[in-house]
């Protein structure tokens, strides 16, 4: 069935033309080719790979990137609305095209060569090369000036050791944009499928993101040629790349929000307890308020902030100030959703309980929810809490 | 192939409608249009023949300014001209079959594909209206279209059966579900449609035939009861068809 998505203070009228056209597509597209086959895929714990060639024809890989390169020249606003449709679907399926967006297409097109942006953003346009992004390691995850993994300079190229984890379709990947310590600076470095000494290893056992392939990335003595460096030193390479993401992702989180939303308006008005609805008990009508009232908040700092990066205006703290509010109250909404389906929220036939679950990690990566409060706390008072 | 596509903009199926403070107009507050999906299917068959025999797709509606949108929408599927039949006034079939063959009369299509019905007013005239103001052959409710040469054979949907039918260029072909599956508009495309021009053409001064005198949403079903196979439910069924429903 299709849906009527929240728009309760009429915010559709802020938007463009061909920005709505953009969503009502990803819309159409989540109805017809997420919804009726994520929740077996999810059951399974396998990504529905086949969507990834559907994500390209549609020109979801590569939004903002320039139509030079095979992009869609969109605008950012544009890129999160169709997040928003997507994890809709599934947190897993919007992950695999936040990390083709903003963690491979983005630093390759700021960071690379002319010649290496040629010969890769055309092919992960089209889907016909995965990328995936490797920052974390086992032991910094919220550090991630700690990292050990290490490049040393050889002759005509570059020696790379260390172990990512936590990365995001690493398996699945033709290509790794992986940032490493050279000479103890943080460089960027593409890492391809095949390379001698390269490992990408699935992880398994999750309970949650699992329509979504997560790996270890393991590099032992991995000779990685001079032109597959990024032209970037320092920290700011890989935290302007997790920018995007997490802008990507504070628009993301509304679809999964909004479906939780829409499932308990539906289940509420038809589950009858005490001969009545129980959308008729106040508690109820207090739950769907507070999910209304909070998505309506997250869509208005989700469009502003959409502006403010279209403008080149947004600032890395605004951008944590969203993906830390929109996820919390989405993750905060999905359990508030489980409670309203009762027993049956527990059930995949209802897309609450695996929503829940997908916010958990999408509460941790990409920043946890407690890094963001210290970002801003750090931002305000001018003291850093965590260094 | 010179392809006509009629498109009309109506209210999106999960919106919510309420009558206006008139009695005669649908409220538009908060309400989400978007382009009439019987619609699609006859844009995307146009899309096709045009693929498979070359030529040219415009896309036409007759509405207000507001109707921009779903031409927008008509060019990011892939159509390559569009234009907009201008009233800002409330119009019946009539009014937009009369103007739809104006706009057609002199523009030589060899086709001219339209959904079956719009999903508003669901007044399913004007494909009749237009073959006969065009003098054209104009098959309604067709779920498979084959061209050959100037030879048409279309597949209609009829009461609990299926109908071959044949006929020649030109003519109007009304689409119905199962006809094909929509394309959905890629992103690059939507992003270029913007800068394509809209034709804007002013309406003919043509007076509507029909007056809406009344609009009014259907009454809220009764909820239903549901009795046991027993004995005993047998006296109640008959007491409630007797003192509820009093058709006894």
């Amino acid at each position: 069935m299709p849906i009527s998505a929240p728009d309760y203070y009429f915010l559709d009228e802020l938007y463009t033309e061909e920005e709505l056209l953009v969503r009502q597509t990803v819309r159409d597209f989540t109805d017809s080719e997420v919804l009726p086959i994520i929740e077996d895929a999810y059951q399974k714990g396998i990504f529905p790979m086949h969507l990834a060639q559907k994500l390209a024809d549609l020109g979801l890989f590569g939004i903002t990137i320039d139509e030079k390169y095979g992009g869609a020249g969109a605008n950012y606003t544009c890129y999160g609305l169709a997040m928003q449709e997507l994890e809709r679907g599934d947190s897993g399926v919007r992950s695999f095209a936040s990390v083709q967006n903003s963690l491979v297409m983005f630093p390759i097109n700021q960071y690379g060569s002319e010649e290496i942006k040629m010969k890769w953003l055309p092919k992960l346009a089209r889907a016909e090369a995965i990328g995936c992004f490797g920052l974390t390691e086992p032991d910094f995850g919220s550090n991630p000036g700690g990292m050990v993994t290490n490049a040393k300079k050889i002759d005509g190229g570059y020696l790379l050791n260390g172990a990512k984890m936590w990365i995001t379709n690493g398996t699945l990947a033709d290509l790794a944009v992986v940032w490493a310590k050279l000479d103890g600076v943080v460089t960027g470095f593409l890492v391809e499928k095949g390379m001698k000494g390269f490992t990408a290893p699935e992880m398994h056992g999750k309970h949650s993101l699992r329509a979504s392939v997560t790996s270890e990335l393991i590099f032992d003595d991995v000779e990685i040629p001079d032109g597959n460096r990024l032209n970037i030193n320092g920290l700011k390479g890989p935290l302007s790349c997790l920018t995007r993401a997490r802008y990507g992702i504070q628009y993301g989180v509304i679809g999964a929000a909004m479906s939780v939303y829409e499932s308990s308006l539906d289940y509420s008005k038809s589950r009858i307890q005490f001969g009545k609805p129980i959308a008729g008990f106040q508690i109820v009508q207090e739950k769907l308020v507070w999910m209304l009232t909070e998505i309506t908040k997250a869509q208005l700092v989700a469009w502003r902030l959409g502006r403010l990066m279209d403008e080149g205006r947004a600032t890395p703290q605004q951008v944590s100030f969203a993906k830390r509010n929109n996820v919390d109250i989405a993750i905060q909404a999905a359990r508030i959703s489980r409670d309203i389906h009762g027993a049956n929220g527990i059930l995949g036939e209802y897309p609450v309980m695996r929503h829940a679950a997908n916010l958990e990690s999408v509460r941790t990566y990409e920043g946890t929810h407690d890094i963001h409060t210290l970002i801003l706390g750090n931002d305000i008072t001018g003291i850093s809490a965590f260094e | 192939m010179n392809i006509l596509v009629c498109v009309s903009r109506v209210p999106d199926t999960t919106t919510r409608i309420l009558v206006g403070p008139d009695g005669k107009t649908a409220d538009k507050t908060g309400v989400k249009f978007v382009l009439n999906p019987f619609d699609e299917f006859a844009l995307e068959e146009g899309l096709r023949l045009r693929e498979k025999n070359g030529g040219s797709v415009t896309a036409v509606t007759v509405a207000g300014e507001v109707a921009k949108d779903i031409l927008r929408t008509s060019l990011a599927m892939g159509a390559d001209k569009v234009a907009i039949i201008k009233t800002e006034n409330e119009f019946d079939s009539y009014f937009t079959a009369q103007n739809l063959a104006e706009f057609a009369s002199n523009r030589a299509f060899d086709i001219i594909l339209l959904g079956k019905q719009s999903i508003d007013y669901d007044s399913l005239q004007i494909p009749a209206y237009l073959g006969e103001l065009l003098g054209i052959p104009s098959i309604g409710v067709v779920s498979k279209l084959q061209i050959e040469g100037n030879n048409v054979s279309a597949e209609r949907d009829i009461e609990g059966g299926k109908e071959i039918v044949s006929a020649q260029l030109p003519c109007i072909i009304s689409a119905q579900k199962g006809l094909n599956e929509p394309r959905y508009p890629k992103l690059p495309d939507i992003m270029k449609a913007k800068s394509k021009p809209i034709e804007e053409v002013a309406a003919i001064d043509c007076q509507p035939r029909t007056t809406i005198l009344e609009m009014s949403i259907p009454s809220k079903k009764r909820a239903g009861v549901i009795l046991d196979g027993s004995d005993g439910s047998l006296d109640k069924l008959v007491t409630l068809l007797h003192e509820e429903a009093k058709v006894i």
